[in-house]
């Protein structure tokens, strides 16, 4: 194999190494600042290397910030929560976006692309403002309690706003194109000459779905899934605005650990934890992305 | 009948798509709430419209957030071709395995590591070089293109992909080097492509939040922050107006492109057909 | 191709005065553990049409790419009119290509793609204009200059590749599956307009193909390729009467093989025992291998006669059979007949009289004789 040229060189340096220094090189600050105490000043934590004498260095390690967040419930509940929320969120937006998908890959071509615009139109508006709308909906005096309310099917307003089910609702609504898309590709792609084979050999259309469809659109669910479970994890616009105070995500816990308690290094210390729960998953969704994107390997 | 839609799928599907639009249609109908009380209704008014025109803090915010997003979408295009390029044509170098992570890690960590990690690199810089010095819009910016070019390279990287390389090859065979098969052959192909990652990215930026909390500083709130300090307290119908009207924007815009786009398939569909009549 | 009279200008390869105008010398290619071009040495001729030939995956198309300079040889040279071309980058190499795709540039008019070339090598827009209308006119496009790629058929996108590849006068062309995506009429057609154009220009070819009736018609020599290696180099008649091997015995044209014992083995004659056959083969040269080595012997159908009367004192070259199958395909008819050994042999005959009811019409199950003549078997040592 030849060597690579230097104009070659060129073209991969550019964003290389603004990557390197901007995405890169940042977790191992977090990583070192997790690894400090907070003080007062700025910045909010101590240094690690701090000359004593001239020729001697004294190298602080505090390893009590994970210690901490080991010992503290609060945090061991918010990461537990965290997946769980996002996890049960996943499954929703499947149920929803499968069909959605489904129905898209099936329509006539000519309708196809009406339908993927709109499926991507609230995409590009703003997801803060999405979520913003919800809530209006889920208020007690929102749009739904005023319908049923206004119906008599009730007397009381439903608490939706602040509670679990409001996030589940938060994060399958902004994540659904994320899971659209990918199914979509991978429904388009398919074959319906299987579909018609399988009907000839006598297959019921549902079993065809069941043996044939479903498993040969895995790895769209595989990748729809990833887009949407990883970011849920560290959600933080969603919870901070449909949940309630005692609605525990991690990523309301590291916000408020920096703006509110302006302790950085427990802050860095809750970041590290979150990467290494998330790395197995993330390193799944690239290996996905891998097989999706073309090139050489 | 195979293939064509059952009538469960099509009912399943329009409860997805009524479920992806009612909450955007409840934004743009009570922003003409005349009532405070934005869901409780009062009588049709354009009362918040005016009022949002009269709000120096949320026009200077969406004034700098457009500076921000546009520098910001043609600095991740730029970075983001380039290295989407790099993955789809250069086989093996040095670190590709990297550079394939930090290109695809973007897309789906969490806002608030990212935002917290580029902070503390900004402080660590400050501390040792002296620049940046403060957050404001330098830091939002930088901030911005590291995560946004991800984006811009997917989209690059798999619309190369569908590019015959051959096109570059047969460029090259003619004589061309390989900087002027790019700029004269792959970039004006691949244009539309580009086009929709600048956009992208753009939108990106504009409406981000998290990140940008974590590498503002004091007068430089962009949109999305004033918006978020304002919803925290609750409903507030001028921002159902700011949201009808950004809503209003980005559906003319989609609808637009799709006309254009469908306009341009039948020309293309009557030439080919014209092509294939005259068959010689 | 037509045949000509053996003419020392035609046949260069003959001339021992001549040198080569391509030189492929001991060429090697590697993809990590794989070896797709496997220590190749080839000539070829200024003025040739020379085809590599093989089944996909042999490494004819590898090969063709590190004449263009797409790959590099793993080791080896490669000369062009006496340059190594080592390390030279296909822009900077005089050779042209024309891409199996065509690789037109869709954004761009056909007179802007044929004016591509021309245009990096910096000539005056006069000069550009008119070489480009004269290609044009050479392939008979000159009325949709204007038109867009996707607004033309597929046989007017070849000759618009065709005219850009040729319009900057290369040493070397080189063409990859050029007609494979061309209907059968118009394959045809363009198979003799290739060879008119070449002849009209005296460019260089070397064309890569996986159709053995392209590589009979377009070249003046092929190279048989498998595996990375190259089997047999020789003309289309060379191939097909004299294949050297087995592997292009059979890949060219259909054949009987059979395995054989040398029985005898003289300068003028060899007799070969094949125990499928049940007889002998009887051939009228003599063939170079160990004593009573194992052959094999190459018996192509069309070569064998097939009647319902003995063809007279044997034993060698006949044997009876039973005709089991019989394919009609207009203008010629196959039989499988078979032996009284079980193995089947294959027997093409041209339908040279419309055959009515009585005369000459076999039919399945009828006991024919089969008989050829000493010329035709070939005998392959490998």
């Amino acid at each position: 194999m030849r060597p690579v040229s230097a104009g070659r060189w060129a073209v991969i340096s550019l964003p290389y190494l603004w990557l390197l220094l901007f995405f890169l090189v940042p977790f191992i600050i977090v990583f070192k600042i997790s690894l400090s105490d907070i003080r007062l000043g700025m910045p909010p934590y101590q240094p690690m290397l701090q000359w004593v004498e001239a020729q001697v260095v004294n190298i602080q390690v505090n390893l009590g910030n994970y210690a901490f967040l080991l010992e503290d419930p609060l945090y061991r509940n918010a990461y537990l929560h965290s997946i769980s929320t996002a996890a049960i969120s996943t499954l929703l937006c499947l149920l929803i976006g499968y069909p959605m998908a489904y129905g898209i890959a099936r329509t006539d071509k000519s309708w196809r692309n009406l339908l993927l615009m709109l499926v991507m139109l609230p995409f590009w508006t703003s997801f803060l403002l999405r979520v913003y709308a919800w809530i209006g909906i889920l208020k007690n005096n929102g749009l739904i309690n005023n319908l049923l309310m206004g119906m008599g099917l009730i007397d009381q307003p439903i608490v939706m706003l602040q509670t679990d089910f409001a996030v589940y609702i938060g994060i399958v609504y902004s994540y659904l194109p994320f899971m659209v898309l990918p199914l979509y590709a991978t429904l388009e792609k398919q074959d319906i000459t299987l579909l018609e084979a399988a009907a000839d050999l006598g297959c019921h259309p549902v079993r065809a779905f069941l043996t044939i469809t479903l498993p040969l659109s895995m790895p769209g669910v595989v990748a729809g899934s990833l887009l949407v479970f990883i970011p849920a994890v560290g959600e933080f616009v969603i919870p901070a605005l449909l949940g309630g105070p005692d609605t525990l995500m991690i990523g309301k816990v590291l916000w408020n650990e920096f703006f509110q308690n302006r302790d950085w290094p427990v802050a860095s210390a809750v970041a590290i934890a979150m990467l290494l729960l998330l790395v197995v998953p993330i390193m799944l969704f690239q290996l996905a992305q891998g097989r999706q994107a073309g090139g050489h390997p | 009948m195979i293939g064509r839609r059952s009538f469960l799928i099509t009912t399943l599907m329009s409860f997805g798509f009524a479920f992806l639009y009612i909450p955007i249609l409840s934004l743009i109908v009570y922003s003409f709430n005349e009532s405070r009380l934005v869901t409780v209704w009062a009588g049709f008014s354009t009362k918040w419209y005016g009022e949002l025109f009269q709000n120096e803090q949320v026009l200077n915010a969406a004034k700098l957030s457009l500076e921000v997003a546009a520098i910001n979408a043609t600095g991740a295009v730029i970075l983001g071709t380039l290295a989407g390029f790099a993955l789809s044509r250069f086989r093996r170098f040095r670190g590709r395995t990297l550079l394939t992570g930090m290109t695809s890690a973007p897309l789906v960590m969490p806002e608030v590591i990212t935002g917290l990690s580029m902070l503390l690199l900004f402080v660590a810089m400050e501390q040792a070089f002296g620049w940046p010095s403060g957050r404001g819009v330098t830091t939002i910016t930088i901030a911005h293109i590291t995560f946004s070019m991800a984006y811009v390279t997917v989209v690059i990287q798999s619309r190369l992909a569908s590019l015959d390389v051959s096109l570059e090859e047969a460029a090259m065979d003619l004589g061309a080097k390989p900087w002027k098969v790019f700029m004269v052959i792959t970039l004006p192909i691949i244009f539309p492509a580009i086009l929709a990652g600048w956009l992208l990215a753009f939108t990106l930026s504009w409406d981000d939040l998290v990140i940008t909390s974590f590498v503002s500083g004091p007068g430089s709130s962009t949109l999305p922050i004033v918006i978020f300090s304002k919803v925290r307290l609750g409903v507030s119908p001028d921002i159902n107006a700011l949201a009808t009207i950004m809503v209003g924007i980005v559906a003319v815009g989609v609808v637009a492109t799709g006309l254009y786009l469908q306009h341009q398939e039948r020309r293309r569909e009557r030439d080919v057909q014209a092509a294939l009549a005259s068959n010689g | 191709m037509a045949e000509t009279r053996p003419d020392k200008k035609l046949e260069p390869w003959r001339d021992r005065d001549i040198q080569p105008y391509i030189r492929i010398e001991r060429v090697t290619k590697n993809f990590g553990d794989f070896t797709a071009v496997d220590d190749v040495s080839l000539d070829i001729y200024r003025g040739e049409i020379f085809c590599l030939l093989g089944a996909s995956g042999c490494g004819k198309t590898t090969l063709l790419r590190m004449l263009a300079g797409f790959e590099q040889p793993s080791s080896g040279r490669i000369a062009i009119d006496g340059a190594d071309m080592a390390g030279i980058p296909p822009y900077r190499r005089p050779v042209n290509m024309m891409f199996q795709s065509y690789a037109l540039f869709p954004h761009m008019t056909v007179a802007q793609n044929v004016a591509f070339g021309l245009k990096q090598d910096r000539l005056p827009k006069g000069e550009i204009r008119d070489r480009v209308a004269a290609m044009l006119e050479l392939v008979k496009l000159t009325a949709l200059g204007g038109r867009k790629p996707h607004q033309l058929s597929g046989g007017q996108r070849q000759r618009v590749a065709l005219a850009r590849s040729l319009v900057k006068q290369p040493k070397l062309l080189l063409l990859d599956e050029p007609l494979g995506a061309l209907d059968r009429k118009l394959r045809e057609h363009t198979q003799f307009e290739l060879v008119n154009i070449q002849e009209k220009l005296g460019v260089t070819f070397v064309v890569v193909t996986h159709d053995q009736g392209e590589a009979m018609t377009l070249a003046s020599r092929i190279g048989v390729m498998d595996h990375g290696e190259i089997i047999q180099v020789g003309t289309p008649s060379d191939i097909y009467e004299y294949p050297t091997t087995k592997f292009v015995a059979d890949f060219v044209g259909s054949v009987n093989l059979f395995e054989g014992r040398l029985v005898e083995d003289e300068p003028d004659h060899v007799r070969v025992e094949c125990p499928e056959l049940g007889g002998c083969f009887y051939v009228d040269h003599g063939v170079s291998a160990p004593p009573a080595a194992t052959v094999w012997v190459a018996l192509r159908p069309e070569k064998v006669f097939i009647s319902r009367e003995s063809p007279g004192p044997g034993p060698d070259n006949q044997v009876p059979g039973i005709i089991k199958e019989i394919a009609y395909l207009g203008d010629l008819s196959v039989y499988l007949v078979q032996l009284p050994t079980g193995r089947m042999l294959r027997v093409t005959r041209p339908n040279v009289r419309r055959q009515d009811a009585a005369f000459d019409r076999l039919t399945w199950d009828e006991q024919v004789w089969l008989s050829w003549e000493a010329s035709s078997p070939v005998v392959v040592t490998q």
